[in-house]
């Protein structure tokens, strides 16, 4: 299975390695890099290369590389899953998964690699478990360990491991009992340059937060659980349950988790939260172009939409913009391409509007297509699909906890597309013969 | 921190720098500006203590610039604290990778062997620093291995993670630390054996095989399931040290197979694929076992096992591909006798039960899973339900890059073989501009593929986008794909045509490149109309210098040169004048076209051609050079080309055939899917081939498991799992306290296992993997010729009900046999109307050959009245009746010995009903009795000594009144009593346990397996407790052991 894992920052350094069967030169990494140079976006080096002797699988987390080595067949999406796996403990463990923060808890990271895979084989890979047997390193603990002598490092068996329950550790006391459930949805939709839907669609998550004593057993019931399509579940979700009565029954992990995924069922029509009126043309002659954007609320369910952000990659030849927008700022990051205009609260009332010229490289052709608009925002207490939560109950324990839920709508991956209209597939054959005739 | 409070902190860093100079004489401070401007090279190189600065460094300073720059000023301190921090820490971090580690690993050395625990920890964890980074760290072996006995469980743990990485290294050092691990091997501390199991496997000297060979045997037998999973993983370690252990390796991984911890089994799958994948007959024994551990198997685990058991199917299942002839599963028993080749196919239960078993997966969080069970569908699974794990693998694409690409890969294989799996999501796959390149190719192979009559404009219309997109590679892939839809498609390869020429106009180099290429595909598809087309091209033949488009409308004008009769002598004369200049894919078509055009045209063309096989003859390239001789004697006709020359014109100028455009993944499908060899198309090794489906079944009865005399296998067992079942109660029941939880599903499941099992023919293989649960009885609610297709069957689960407590469960299993799809199935009247039903939730839609359970609760008021209600689906009513036997209106209830004679003795006189049974003698077995006795009512047994009186209790569901029966056994005969206040029920309970008592001494055992006993006390006990507080109270194991077992 695993072999060895190398992480890898922008740059190109191997700053850790970890090898659970024989050790593999970290020469082996020469070939990954020589993808990373072919590559224009970190993003785009494949995700598996194969080399003489060995298979490199890698993914790229918070600008760095997790390269694991293979040295025969498995499956790429266990060992790609398990990489995220093990980022999100590091995230985790330390807050952040990032060069620095890796490099100053190496000692914690290689204890946690150590537990997390047997000979290449995933061992224990439950934050519940993992907490267990090495704790997290705070500034208090640390202290308090160098004083002591005491370590971070359990020395029984969680009792996660042997249960059928893996993702609880035992004995969770709190003195405030609270169970909180972030709603979130996010709407993921192509609009073309009329403001028609070409594609829409919504994905949801129901993040948890649960600090609960004891061996709480919790189930959660939903006002319209029709709305759900398809739906995937944190393991302590009953699926049998769940099928015969569309309820989400379980023991919840002790902290933060997901606990479920979902989407929502295509038949019902997608609320557009806000529609958007521009218009981006490059003139034929003279190196500028004018931009003109209007964002206005459409379906919000009468709630306010905020942290509204407009991002535009713009076409290579753009130099500049000068731009006046009524509100909010804007940047254009010139490496990139890349035009933010962040508006912030849309107000109804006032419209925000973006307007200006552009200027272009002198001598570079005209843009032949518009770039399209990708749009963020935000609209608190809503679940745009209408899911709503009807209760949450407990049994197993005897205390009230205090349960809350939140419903947020976000926009996943909303993008205004602004082609130019012409169609050369829609006209007929004959259409063109008639050009042809003419030309020659 | 205010600044009141600061002298001390600020002290405190003095006294430390103080301290650890008269500690390290040779410390120095560096200089006021040097290091603090810099904050880089605060540190002295020499020798120092790291750990003691590593203690500073963690010592919150916080961040209080001003605070330092007030102006007291002893002389280093004067910058702020962050640059010192920053200095410190990245001087603590380059002593762990500082490149002169020679010096500091001497000093490593010193703390290594100093006797202060924190020094001996602080140096361990700067050497695993090093290791981290890919230093060479193994001159400090002897130092290290001395603390492998270490008491500190943190330096003990580093100290393993140092010996695994250079024992290989340094052997002889190595094995001193060997009695360490035989030493731990011993400890009570499962924990503690588990990872010195793993350390001393992870060792890679080959003398210790024997010492680890022994070591795994005895762990595969551990108590702890913990420990045995880490065996499982021993073997392949050992096995890669050593393959000739593979022998006694295979034996120790057949013990474990047949493990029944759900811990075990994944990691024993893995051993088991590394070290004998093709000793197929090991799994014979634990197919159904490992089926139904499945779902409680941790999910990597899930993931090996899932890909494990396909390739099983596909050597031990007929193929379910075969049209139209398959039966619905319930069916199927009769035909089974006798299956030959002549008759139709009817689905293996087993193979049926791993479909089954793995459908819950696709909800799994974890993508390897979702798309193992998906691979696992689509190769074994009848061609109708493969289109179930389409919504899960559309959902995946919401993951993360890698995992896309992956599953993107995989839909792509698989939708060129069915279109219409994928072709509702089409929209998923439509391409955005942030995604990674190869993403949005894999994204326009789908698409391409999707393509059909119906949905072609909306794909073209998509394309056309795709077409102006900034990234040219991608763009230049949309009008291939562009390509491929014209040729699949004959009514838009004209729209695609001109589409394509019109991109002929394109600014963009590569684009008019690929267009050009496409088109000369295209027009070779069906040459005879589209001489306009070629016309075009060759004006555009100046505009263009991409050599390949060049090349193409070369060999494009030479092709058809007898259809532009004007254009192409022009062409040829425009090319003569810039042949040297090109490149050698150009000039060899303009020497095919010349040679081509000297044939049809020879007039026009003779000094043409003349003057380019001339300049090819001295051309620099040996191909232009070669191919010129060659066109030479090919066409000009003389004394020495002979015959060859009469055949020039139907060699040039045969009719060639299309080229295929087809997709890259046509070909992938050798591959299973989902594995690393189908991502990167070519076999990877350790590869194993998919086998095709056997032509006929090998034995399905190999995978029955023989009865084990109870004496010898209780032993056996008893010693290996009565362990790793009570550790693991705590945590099951300790989660348990709920009605109808985790607990209940395993349950259900096996249930519905069992229902098949006594269909077997052979006793022996009655109930495989659930033996104590007997067969459950099924009643027919509904026949599917009266339900004009749908047919229902129901059973009594006896658990409670979810819904209300005073409500019977009852499962019900819907079928579709038509052959149409029925909708909105639900429960409509019901009779008598006060009766009251939860009903289950309206199924929207059944498919043809789906089956679907749904569980109700119906409240029979403890009577044995039928419950009459309207099954309704959209078009159709059926009135349907649930009658009720009187054993299943009770539950069952705990009591003692003597709890049961006091209630006994309130319920005497008109409470009680008696009657004598025969019976027979073979049948006077206590759990022959109690078997039979539970498979009429749902009683619990109420624990009593070694006597002939058998006590059970139970409970009416609705009114809770106490229903207590007793048998005392006499020679042949039997009294039978029952006590309650419900008579009527006492009489028809009373008719039915004779009846079956009966009946068992004309079939004795029919039904008994005789592992019953042995299961019954320890297998089930967990899912069993209704109420249990805590397993580890062994008085409360020992109660609700009999509590509730449900059997018939």
């Amino acid at each position: 299975m695993i072999h060895s894992l190398f992480l890898i920052n922008h740059s190109g350094d191997i700053f850790l390695e970890k090898h659970w069967k024989s050790v593999i030169s970290h020469s082996v990494c020469d070939y990954f890099f020589e993808a990373k140079e072919k590559a224009v976006d970190p993003e785009d080096v494949p995700p598996v290369l194969q080399t003489p002797h060995h298979y490199l699988i890698t993914v790229h987390r918070g600008k760095l590389f997790f390269l694991s080595v293979v040295q025969t067949e498995v499956p790429p999406l266990f060992v790609i899953e398990f990489l995220h796996r093990v980022a999100d403990t590091f995230q985790d463990y330390f807050g952040e998964c990032s060069e620095s923060v890796i490099k100053d808890n190496v000692v914690t990271v290689y204890e946690l690699l150590e537990e997390m895979l047997d000979n290449g084989f995933p061992l224990a890979t439950e934050s519940n478990v993992l907490k267990e047997l090495i704790r997290p390193p705070t500034i208090l603990r640390s202290v308090v360990n160098t004083l002591t002598g005491s370590s971070n490092v359990g020395d029984t068996l969680p009792t996660g491991q042997l249960s059928t329950i893996p993702w609880r550790r035992a004995d969770v006391k709190y003195t405030n009992n609270e169970a909180y459930f972030d709603v979130i949805e996010e709407i993921d939709a192509i609009l073309d340059k009329s403001g028609t839907t070409v594609f829409a669609e919504i994905q949801g998550v129901i993040e948890a937060s649960v600090r609960l004593t004891g061996m709480p057993d919790l189930t959660l019931s939903f006002m319209n659980p029709r709305l759900l399509d398809d739906v995937s579940f944190h393991p302590c979700v009953r699926f049998k349950r769940w099928e015969s009565e569309r309820t989400l029954s379980f023991i919840p992990p002790d902290g933060n988790f997901t606990l479920m995924n979902y989407h929502v069922s295509s038949q019902n029509p997608v609320a557009i939260p806000v529609y958007v009126k521009q218009s981006i043309s490059f003139f034929e002659s003279g190196p500028c172009g004018r931009l003109d954007i209007t964002i206005g609320p459409k379906q919000t369910m009468g709630k306010t939409v905020e942290a509204l952000m407009v991002k535009i990659h713009m076409p290579k030849a753009v130099l500049s913009a000068n731009l006046t927008a009524t509100q909010g700022n804007y940047t254009y990051d010139l490496p990139n391409k890349v035009l933010v205009w962040d508006i912030g609260k849309l107000n109804p009332q006032k419209l925000p509007n973006l307007k200006g010229i552009l200027s272009l490289q002198a001598g570079a052709p005209k843009p032949e297509d518009n770039p399209s608009l990708n749009i963020d925002l935000r609209i608190q207490q809503v679940a745009i699909s209408g899911l709503k939560v009807s209760r949450l109950e407990m049994f197993g324990e005897k205390y009230k906890p205090f349960k809350g839920v939140k419903y947020v709508t976000k926009a996943g991956k909303f993008q205004f597309k602004c082609a130019a209209l012409y169609e050369p597939f829609l006209l007929s054959f004959w259409t063109i013969l008639f050009f042809y005739f003419t030309t020659f | 921190m205010s600044v009141q409070n600061f002298p001390p902190i600020y002290s405190t860093v003095v006294e430390i720098f103080q301290w650890l100079k008269s500690v390290y004489k040779n410390i120095s401070f560096p200089e006021k500006g040097s290091c603090l401007s810099s904050g880089r090279s605060l540190a002295p190189r020499g020798r120092r203590s790291c750990s003691s600065i590593g203690c500073i460094v963690s010592v919150p300073f916080g961040s209080h610039n001003n605070v330092w720059s007030t102006g007291r000023d002893p002389a280093i301190w004067e910058a702020d604290t962050d640059a010192v921090y920053a200095a410190l820490s990245h001087h603590l971090w380059s002593t762990f990778t500082a490149p002169e580690a020679k010096s500091s690993n001497e000093d490593l050395k010193e703390m290594l062997e100093s006797n202060k625990e924190s020094l001996k920890l602080e140096a361990m964890k700067r050497v695993v620093g090093l290791i981290a980074k890919g230093k060479n760290a193994s001159e400090l072996f002897p130092a290290v291995v001395k603390n492998v006995a270490s008491k500190n469980i943190e330096l003990k743990k580093l100290v393993y993670v140092y010996l695994v990485r250079y024992a290989e290294e340094q052997q002889d050092l190595a094995l001193l630390s060997i009695s360490t691990f035989q030493r731990a091997l011993k400890e009570p501390n499962q924990f503690i054996r588990a990872s010195a199991l793993r350390v001393l496997s992870s060792i890679r000297v080959s003398i210790i095989v024997p010492i680890m060979m022994l070591a795994i045997k005895e762990a595969s037998a551990d108590m702890s399931p913990y420990v045995r999973k880490t065996a499982a993983h021993a073997i392949q370690k050992l096995y890669s040290l050593d393959p000739d252990q593979k022998e006694q390796l295979i034996e120790v991984i057949e013990k474990l197979l047949k493990d029944k911890s759900t811990l075990v089994a994944g990691s024993v799958v893995v051993a088991f694929d590394e070290v004998c994948p093709d000793r197929i007959d090991l799994i014979h024994k634990n197919y159904r076992k490992l089926c139904n551990l499945l779902v409680d198997v941790e999910e990597w685990g899930q993931v090996v096992i899932i890909s494990m058991l396909t390739r099983y199917a596909r050597t031990q299942f007929t193929s379910p591909w075969k049209e139209d002839n398959e039966k619905a599963f319930y069916e199927s028993e009769e035909e089974k006798k006798d299956q030959t080749e002549a008759t139709p196919y009817t689905m293996d239960p087993d193979h049926r039960l791993l479909l089954r078993n793995t459908k819950p997966l696709l909800q799994s969080r974890n993508t390897a899973v979702v798309m193992s069970v998906a691979q696992l569908y689509w190769h074994l699974a009848p061609k109708h339900e493969v289109n179930i794990v389409t919504k899960s693998l559309v959902r995946l694409l919401r993951s993360h890059r890698e995992v896309q690409y992956i599953v993107l890969q995989n839909i792509a294989t698989m939708s060129i073989q069915r279109k219409g799996m994928f072709e509702p999501f089409m929209k998923s796959f439509y391409v955005r501009s942030t995604d990674a390149t190869h993403i949005k190719t894999l994204k326009l192979e789908i698409l391409t593929n999707l393509a059909n009559e119906a949905n072609i404009s909306t794909i073209l219309r998509e394309f056309q986008t795709y077409v102006k997109s900034q990234d040219k590679a991608f763009a230049a892939a949309t009008i291939q794909a562009i390509g491929r839809c014209a040729t699949d498609i004959s009514e838009v390869t004209d729209t695609c045509l001109s589409g394509l020429v019109l991109l002929l106009s394109n600014r963009d180099e590569t684009v008019v490149a690929e267009s050009v290429v496409v088109i000369k595909k295209l027009l070779q598809t069906q040459p005879t109309q589209h001489s306009d087309i070629i016309k075009h091209m060759a004006k555009l033949f100046d505009n263009i210098s991409v050599s390949m488009a060049r090349a193409s409308i070369l060999w494009l004008m030479g092709e058809y040169c007898e259809r532009v009769p004007k254009i192409a002598p022009d062409v040829l004369r425009k090319m003569a004048k810039t042949f040297t200049a090109e490149e050698d894919i150009v000039k060899l078509q303009t020497v095919n076209l010349a040679a081509k055009l000297y044939l049809t045209n020879s007039k026009q063309t003779k000094l043409l051609t003349q003057y380019i096989l001339n300049l090819g003859k001295y051309d620099q390239s040996y191909d232009i050079r070669d191919r010129t001789r060659f066109v030479r004697q090919l066409i000009v006709p003389n004394e020495k080309s002979g015959a060859l020359n009469k055949y020039a014109r139907r060699i040039l100028l045969a009719p060639k055939p299309a080229p295929m455009l087809e997709s890259a993944f046509k070909d992938r499908d050798r591959f299973q899917l989902g594995t690393l060899s189908h991502s990167i198309n070519s076999k990877a090794t350790g590869y194993q081939e998919l086998s095709d489906w056997p032509a006929v079944a090998p034995d399905q009865s190999v995978r029955n498991v023989e009865v084990v005399e109870p004496s010898s296998s209780e032993s056996e067992e008893q010693s290996s799992d009565e362990s790793d079942e009570t550790s693991s109660d705590s945590g099951k029941s300790s989660s348990g306290s709920e009605k109808s939880s985790s607990e209940s599903e395993p349950e259900q499941k096996k249930k519905t296992k069992t229902k098949k099992a006594p269909q077997k023919k052979s006793k022996a293989a009655a109930a495989v993997t659930a033996p104590s649960f007997g067969p459950v009885k099924t009643h027919e609610l509904l026949h599917h010729m009266t339900g004009k297709g749908l047919s229902a069957k129901y059973h009594f689960p006896r658990q409670p009900c979810l819904y209300q407590p005073s409500m019977v469960a009852v499962q019900v299993i819907l079928a579709n046999s038509s052959d149409h799809s029925l909708e909105k199935i639900h429960i409509g009247d019901r009779s008598p109307a006060g009766l009251n039903i939860h009903c289950f939730n309206t199924i929207e839609r059944l498919e043809p050959e789906a089956s679907v359970t749904v569980s109700m609760g119906i409240d029979f008021s403890d009577s044995t009245q039928a419950a009459n209600f309207q099954l309704c689906t959209k078009e159709d009513q059926f009135s349907v009746s649930i009658q009720p036997v009187v054993g299943e209106l009770l539950m069952p209830s705990t009591m003692s010995e003597q709890d049961f004679s006091k209630e006994q003795g309130k319920l005497l006189g008109m409470n009680e009903t008696s009657a004598t049974v025969a019976m027979a003698t073979a049948n006077t077995s206590s759990q022959a009795v109690s078997k039979q006795v539970l498979s009429v009512a749902n009683v619990g047994v109420v624990s009593s000594g070694p006597n002939d009186l058998h006590r059970f209790a139970g409970r009416t569901v609705s009114s809770g009144a106490l229903v207590l029966v007793s048998l005392e056994l006499k020679e042949s005969s039997a009294l039978l009593t029952i006590n309650t206040e419900k008579s009527v029920m006492a009489s028809m309970l009373l008719r039915d346990l004779k009846q079956a008592l009966a009946l068992a001494r004309l079939y004795p055992r029919f039904w008994v397996h005789r592992r019953f006993t042995h299961d019954f006390t320890l297998k089930f006990r967990p899912r069993c407790t209704t109420n249990a507080k805590r397993a580890s109270d062994p008085d409360a194991v020992q109660k609700n052991t009999f509590v509730k077992v449900p059997s018939t």
